[in-house]
Formats: C-alpha cells, sequence, structure tokens
C-alpha cells in the first residue's frame, strides 16, 4: 500500500495510525469506524465505536445494547478530528445508516467505501463520489458478466410469477438487514399492496426501518400454520430449505442476490426465482466510481478483485488488491449460509 | 429461438426428474415442425457444425471484451456459453419466437467460414441473455442443463405413449429433423423403417450392488463374471451387397476407424450378420494387459502399424443380440449365452474370446473371488479385472439400466489421506465455486519432507461440504497463480482429504511418477494433523503389487 502513512492493513483490517482507529475491524479492537451495520464490517466488542446513529442502532439491535464499550454518533458530512486525522462520514448508498469515510492528513485524502451500491435505494441515502487521493473499494461484483441495477424489472418478476402460481407461497431469501426491506419498499413502489409477511428474524430490523419513516406498508410476521397460499414471505437465505419453509403452500422458492445473475449460482442453491437485486455496486457502477473520484491510487479489499484492478490499470489508476478475507457474506447464497 | 431458450432456462432450474420431462413433452407436442426436431437433436447430442465451433465464440467476444476480462470471468463462471451470453453487449430482446430455431441451425450449418463471424455476431444482436446462451450452447455442444439424450428421447416418446426402448431401436437410423419420428408418434405415419444393414443396439447397462442387497438375492439365479477394465463395445457385421462391420462405443459412437485389426477380424467371423456385446482389451503375449496399456492406445490420432502391432486389440464377448438376421434380445441371458459360446467356438481367431464365468454356490464364495481374483483361478489377467458382474440368468436385454437384472460389484476402492494443495473453480454444476482439488503426500525430496501432488479430485463432495471446502479455499489462499489458488500446507496447517481410488498407474507425466485412476474425496478430515497424512511410499507400493 503506498498510502501506509495514514492508513495501513493490518491482521484486524484498516488501520490509521495518525488517529489510532481501525476501520471495519474484524476483530475487537481499542477503536472502530464503522461503515455500516452488517456482521462482517461491524463487529461486537470493541472498546470504542464511532457510526451513523442507524449504524449505532442496527448494531444495538443485533449485539444487545452493550455491544461496545461507548459508542458515538456522526452524522453525513460532519467533520471530526481525531488525534492527528480528520474524518468525515458520507452515504454509501448500501444499506440504512451505511457510510464511506473520508480520512484525511495535510498530506492526502482517502476514502474507504465499505460496501457501496450506484442504483437508487428508497431505504437508504444516495451514494455521493467524493474526490479523494485513494479510493478504497469493495468489488464483491467485481467482473463484468455482473450487471444488475434494474431492480425494478426484477420485481415485476417477482410479482408475475405470483399472478401465475397463485397457489403457491413465495418464499424470498433475503439478508436479514437491508435487503429484506429493500424489497418490500421495492414491491411497495411497484403497487403490491397485498400484506408482506416475514420470517421472525427479520421482525426487529424491519419494525426499525419502519420507525425511520420508511414506507414498508402492511408486514406481518409468520405464525401459527396457515400456508400462505399466493403470499410473498420474506426469510433469512438459510430458512428457504430448511424445516420452517415445508408448512408453506407448494413453497417457490426466489432468491434476491446478484449472484443470481449467473445460472450455476442459483442452480447449486436450489433456487427456482432467480432475483437479481443486489445492494453491491455491479461492475458498471465499481468502474464509474474508482473513474469518478478522480483517484489515483485504488485499493480493493474484498470480492472479485482482479478484474476491477486490472479495469483501473487501463485507466491509468495505480491499483492492487488488497485479498483482505473478512468481508462479503451478506449475499451469501443458501447453500454458503448452510456452510 | 425464444421457446427453446425457454425450455433451456427452465429445464436448467428444473430439479426433479419428471418435471424434466413434462418440461420437454410439452415442448415437442407444442413446437412446430422442424424446430422441435432440431430441438431434439440439440438435447441428444446429435447436432454438429462444420465451422460454428468454441473457438469461433471465443474469437467473437475476444473483438468486444477485454481478453483479460474475459479470461477472469469465463474462469469465474466456468461456462463458455454463459460467459459469453453475460459478457456481449445488450442486443434488443427478440419479438414472439421470431428467429425459428431452424433458421439458426441452418444458418449455422450453412454459412461458409468467411461469413460465419459476422452471421453469428448478428443472430447474437438479436437476441436476450436466455436467448444468447441457448444459441451459443448449439455451438459449444455440451448442453450442462441436467437433463441426458435419454431422458429427452424419454420425453419424445412419451409424446406418442411409447416407451424408451422403441425410440432406442429406431434412433440410429432416423435423420434431421425426425419429421417422420414425430409424424409417427402423432399417430399421422407409420413406424419410420430404416435401412441401416449394421445398427447400434442401445447398451444394456448394470446397477451397482449395494451389498445388503445380496440377502435377497438367490444365488442359483444368477450367473457371475468377472468385470473386464477395457472399453465396453459393440461389435456389428451386417449385410449390404458386401460386409458391413462397425464397431461402436457403449453410447453408439462409431469407433471403427481407430481399430482395423478388430474390423479385419469382424469381417472374417463364419456368420452373414452378428452383433455382440463385449470388452476392448489389449492383450499381448496372451495376456490382458491393464486399462492404462489400452489408454496409450486410445489417445492416439493415428493408427500406424507399430501401433497395431504393440497394442493388439482384442474382443471379450459378454453376449450375443443377433445372429444371421435374428433378434435374440427377447432371449433369456443363458439362451443367449449358449448361444455365444457356440458362436465363439466356431469363430478361428485369437482376437476374440469368451468372457469366462465364475462358478459359485454362495454369495461368500463370489465376494471372496471379487476380494483375489488370481486365487479365485483367473490366471494371467488378473491385472484386468475391476470386479465381478452378476448377471439373472433370465434376463432378456434390456437397453438402459433396467433395475434387478444386471449388477456390477466393483472391487472396493483404496484411500489415502492427502493434503490440499491447490484449488480451481470448477465447471458445469459446480461452477464459480472452488470445486477443483490438488492434494499431495508426503516424500522425502532433496530439499527435505515435503508434500508432492498426486492426484486432482472434483467430486465425492455434497453440496454443503463444496460450500466449506470453496469457504475454507478462500480464507487460506497463500498463493495465486491465474486461476489457481496455493493453499497454506505444510508441517503445521493444511487440510486433509480422504481420497478414494481405483488404482494407480506409473506416469512420466506427473512428478509423483504415479497417477491414480478416478480419484475422488470420500471424507474430509478437518480433525486429521496435516503430518498425519500419508506418504508415497503407500501409493508405490500398490504399483509393486
Amino acid at each position: 500500500m503506498r498510502t501506509g502513512d495514514l492508513l495501513a492493513l493490518r491482521p484486524a483490517g484498516l488501520y490509521c495510525e495518525a488517529g489510532d482507529f481501525y476501520i471495519d475491524p474484524i476483530h475487537a479492537v481499542p477503536r472502530a469506524l464503522i461503515t455500516h451495520a452488517h456482521a462482517d464490517h461491524a463487529r461486537p466488542g470493541h472498546e470504542a465505536v464511532l457510526a451513523t446513529d442507524d449504524t449505532l442502532a442496527v448494531m444495538a439491535i443485533r449485539y444487545g445494547a452493550a455491544f461496545a464499550g461507548e459508542t458515538q454518533a456522526i452524522g453525513y458530512g460532519e467533520n471530526l478530528r481525531i488525534a492527528d486525522a480528520d474524518v468525515c462520514f458520507y452515504p454509501a448508498g448500501h444499506v440504512l445508516g451505511s457510510a464511506q469515510i473520508l480520512v484525511q492528513d495535510a498530506g492526502s485524502r482517502i476514502v474507504v467505501s465499505g460496501d457501496f451500491k450506484r442504483e437508487a435505494d428508497p431505504t437508504c441515502a444516495p451514494f455521493e463520489p467524493i474526490a479523494c487521493d485513494t479510493f478504497v473499494s469493495e468489488a464483491t461484483f467485481g467482473l463484468p458478466i455482473f450487471r444488475h441495477s434494474h431492480s425494478r424489472n426484477e420485481i415485476a418478476k417477482l410479482v408475475a410469477s405470483l399472478r401465475l402460481f397463485p397457489e403457491r407461497t413465495h418464499l424470498v431469501g433475503a439478508y436479514a438487514f437491508g435487503k429484506a426491506q429493500r424489497l418490500i419498499a421495492l414491491l411497495r413502489q411497484a403497487g403490491h399492496d397485498r400484506p408482506i409477511y416475514i420470517h421472525g428474524a427479520l421482525e426487529k430490523l424491519t419494525e426499525y426501518y419502519a420507525s425511520r419513516g420508511i414506507a414498508l406498508g402492511n408486514v406481518r410476521k409468520v405464525t401459527g400454520a396457515t400456508d400462505l397460499a399466493g403470499e410473498i414471505v420474506l426469510c433469512p437465505p438459510s430458512s428457504t430449505n430448511d424445516l420452517w419453509s415445508r408448512k408453506f403452500a407448494e413453497p417457490l422458492v426466489a432468491f434476491a442476490s446478484g449472484w443470481m445473475r449467473v445460472r450455476a449460482r442459483a442452480r447449486q442453491s436450489g433456487i427456482e426465482l432467480p432475483l437479481v437485486v443486489s445492494d453491491h455496486a455491479d461492475w458498471d457502477g465499481l468502474c464509474a466510481t474508482a473513474v469518478e473520484t478522480g483517484c489515483s491510487e485504488l485499493l480493493v479489499t474484498h470480492g472479485e478483485a482482479d478484474a476491477l484492478v486490472h479495469y483501473a490499470q487501463t485507466r491509468g489508476i495505480a491499483a492492487e488488491p488488497l485479498h483482505f478475507t473478512g468481508y462479503g457474506d451478506d449475499e451469501a447464497t443458501p447453500a454458503e449460509t448452510a456452510a | 429461438m425464444n421457446r427453446f431458450a425457454q425450455l433451456l432456462d427452465r429445464l436448467q432450474r428444473e430439479p426433479s426428474r419428471l418435471g424434466k420431462l413434462r418440461l420437454m413433452t410439452d415442448y415437442f407436442r407444442s413446437a412446430p415442425d422442424p424446430d422441435r426436431g432440431f430441438g431434439l437433436a440439440a438435447l441428444t447430442g446429435a447436432l454438429s457444425f462444420r465451422y460454428a465451433k468454441p473457438g469461433l465464440v471465443k474469437a467473437l467476444i475476444a473483438t468486444r471484451v477485454d481478453p483479460v476480462l474475459f479470461d477472469l470471468s469465463y474462469d469465474f463462471v466456468g461456462d463458455l456459453s454463459e460467459t459469453v451470453a453475460l459478457l456481449w453487449p445488450a442486443g434488443a430482446a427478440e419479438e414472439e419466437d421470431a428467429l425459428p430455431l431452424s433458421t439458426v441451425v441452418r444458418a449455422l450449418s450453412d454459412t461458409g467460414k468467411i461469413d460465419l463471424p459476422r452471421v453469428l455476431a448478428e443472430l447474437l444482436d438479436g437476441l436476450d441473455e436466455t436467448g444468447r446462451w441457448a444459441l451459443l450452447k448449439l455451438i459449444t455442444g455440451a448442453m450442462r442443463i441436467g437433463a441426458s439424450a435419454r431422458l429427452a428421447k424419454q420425453a419424445v416418446a412419451k409424446l406418442g405413449g411409447k416407451g424408451i426402448d422403441e425410440i432406442e431401436d429406431l434412433w440410429h437410423g432416423l435423420a434431421l429433423p425426425y419429421i417422420g419420428l414425430f409424424a409417427w408418434l402423432e399417430g399421422r405415419e407409420p413406424r419410420p423403417i430404416t435401412d441401416d444393414p449394421a445398427p447400434f443396439c442401445p447398451a444394456m447397462l448394470a446397477h451397482a450392488l449395494e451389498e445388503e442387497e445380496l440377502t435377497d438375492l438367490p444365488p442359483a439365479e444368477f450367473f457371475a463374471e468377472w468385470k473386464w477394465d477395457g472399453i465396453r463395445v459393440q461389435a456389428v457385421v451386417g449385410e449390404k451387397s458386401g460386409k458391413v462391420v462397425r464397431l461402436f462405443s457403449r453410447t453408439g459412437e462409431d469407433i471403427s476407424a481407430a481399430f482395423p485389426d478388430l474390423v479385419d477380424m469382424l469381417a472374417s467371423l463364419p456368420c452373414r450378420t452378428v452383433s455382440i456385446d463385449g470388452e476392448l482389451l489389449i492383450r499381448r503375449d496372451g495376456r490382458v494387459q491393464s486399462f492404462s496399456v489400452l489408454q496409450q492406445r486410445l489417445n492416439r490420432k493415428r493408427v500406424c502399424a507399430a501401433l497395431l502391432a504393440d497394442y493388439p486389440a482384442h474382443i471379450r464377448a459378454y453376449d450375443l443380440l443377433s445372429l444371421d438376421g435374428e433378434d435374440l434380445r427377447a432371449l433369456p441371458f443363458f439362451e443367449r449365452r449358449r448361444g455365444l459360446e457356440a458362436f465363439v467356438a466356431c469363430a478361428d481367431t485369437a482376437r476374440l474370446d469368451l468372457s469366462p464365468s465364475i462358478d459359485f454356490k454362495s454369495w461368500d464364495f463370489l465376494a471372496a473371488a471379487r476380494r483375489d481374483p488370481l486365487a479365485a483361478g483367473v490366471g494371467p489377467d488378473a491385472a484386468a479385472i475391476e470386479g465381478v458382474m452378476l448377471k439373472r440368468c433370465d434376463s432378456a436385454y434390456v437397453p438402459g439400466r433396467p433395475k434387478g437384472l444386471w449388477y456390477k460389484w466393483k472391487r472396493d476402492p483404496f484411500t489415502i489421506d492427502a493434503v490440499l494443495m491447490y484449488a480451481q473453480r470448477g465447471h458445469g454444476k459446480r461452477s464459480s465455486f472452488y470445486s477443483d482439488y490438488t492434494f499431495g503426500v508426503w516424500h522425502q525430496t532433496a530439499e527435505g519432507e515435503a508434500l508432492v501432488a498426486v492426484g486432482k479430485a472434483y467430486f465425492g463432495f455434497t453440496d454443503e461440504e463444496l460450500g466449506k471446502l470453496d469457504h475454507y479455499v478462500r480464507n487460506h489462499t497463500s498463493n495465486r497463480f491465474g486461476p489457481v489458488r496455493e493453499i497454506a500446507h505444510g508441517k503445521e496447517e493444511g487440510l486433509v482429504l480422504e481420497i478414494a481410488f481405483d488404482g494407480v498407474n506409473r506416469s512420466s507425466r506427473h512428478k509423483s511418477g504415479v497417477a491414480m485412476r478416478f480419484p475422488r474425496i470420500n471424507r474430509i478430515r478437518w480433525d486429521k494433523p496435516v503430518r498425519e497424512a500419508d506418504r508415497l511410499e503407500a501409493l508405490d507400493a500398490l504399483l509393486r503389487e
């Protein structure tokens, strides 16, 4: 890493010596800045955590109120000095509360994207490209085969399937935080006004989204032995094939993820209705973002880094994969989450 | 094209066999002639084009996508058609089946070499992703949609309420686009007549025996013979203004050209016509050679005199399907066997002999023979035995793999504990997961005790285990060489895999000097320390046996 002065890669994650903090560390550390509340980026047990208020709230829901020694909320665009480093959080468009973190000192500006996407999302603030010298990007879908910024078409597929198979329960696997609520919001935008049913694991987070004024309509928790024929039921990916799913009427298993673009992925997971919806930037989004930040150096934390690095190099940007292995669970398919 | 593309897409997503059958039968019922005939050809692997080949597809995409990005994408997707379909610049969606499958197939088969790249590009531009994928599948051949040729034939048979055997019997005499076949199945015309003088009869295959099944099988009702480790063939002699001789593989592929020595022998047999089911072996100095010797003949492109002299081919006969115009397949096995014995006895050639029977009174006796063929008196050919076959004495010769008639009882596999060294992404069903594993065992080298790679395995595990292995590979990558990941391995770290395999051959291509046959992952030994994995000497010992 050329930016060794301001940020360095340590076993726990990206570390800023000037401010003595980590960004999204995968082990407990004295001070952590958290981009967003997905479990692979936001781990419990840090002594001090700085994050947006939504990220802190979601971490408290998932880990309990005592998830960190102390917490501090920061708003988008608010500047904060930590020892010898200046930091500022900007919307990343990934999930509610998600942020890119700008770290700067007198010499350089580095933006750590965490996870991000460029497609509009009714459940979170849109991504803003931030000018910087070094952009630290994700690359979960860093291959030109991944193009998934047409969620509206995918939602239309789901609604059409409901019409075609009114006798079957449409069981949609979706990550519990972010993806599930976004699907509900997208269904509402598409005019689907029937009640939407959710697995118990999604309840608290969905309630939190509603409490933040996001229009989710009539959402009900699945209870009792009702078979919910012709209804949409959202559940965590790992529940689509387990015992819980058997009470429904001939469940038609759908799964929402960027991986669904590749047939074998859908087949390996036994998915009947693949929905190509992702909370990560697709190939075009990743490439455009690297260019729009005007960075002269691109570092890729995780995902399919090699192609993005190659692309950046052809555009005259120095680029390097970090091969960091702790991230990237939030799009996992049912086969992977079972593992 | 739309309709056929939708069929392929739904087939690859449909998990159940019955569901796949229904999808295909519906397609054959609703698609018009000649489209459905081309669809049937595509599903049975009967389509092939002179110039439209995978290489052309690769050349076309190379002019549209950065080659580095293409390679990375192909490595991830693991399927050429799908990679190109996903990468191809998006075109307009096709109007409701505006481009008939037959038009596409004719364009691919009739266009000359010069014009084909342009014609193919135009076709791809006019299709959506699913359409492009399906079209490219026609060219790359391997469908990988989980529907075998046999299942497609079964779906066709259902269209006319026929059995699959009736289709199989006709199949090798039919021509594209099967207008007569569909007319017969729909009751509009009589059964098509084929005039092939030396037709292939679909082979009868055996089920793998589960040992606990033996308790329900009376030994007296079964015939036993050795399972020879060569390639299963059907040798057919027919008549049409002279003798017509053909040698077919188990799947009906004509392999006569590679075996002129056998064709000469067959032409000299004392009969007008005959059809023999048997095993193709190499027999040198009165002794059947192991499969690895046979492979050296199979792998040659050109058949020269030296090859014929060094690797003399031989047929060991299992069954007699027809003789002098009479179809014997409906007879009970023991009657066909009697006919076969008589026929081989008067055939005056060293290149054809009878597969000897194993006399046994009890399953225990047979089990002992299977464990140790040499002790059971098989003589010098023991190296070419891979188990025993059980055939019900009254079994007719039924194409396919009918239940309860024939069993194969293979020798128990060998196992070793090896260490995972490298991983690569798989193809087809396993694509995009790290599912091809190179493993090694301990060996004393000049630099001290080290792991040497001895083989590669890419199946044997469940989907759940694949998920875990993939996860392990990602989290323990110590180096990358293009698509290959090196997995951390040494005395203190690494993952032990129990590998099952059917045998060991000497190999000059592998650094270790050995090559395993049919290696697969038997168990993942998450619990086993790496230093306790096996040593190369364990494989060397097998080689000496």
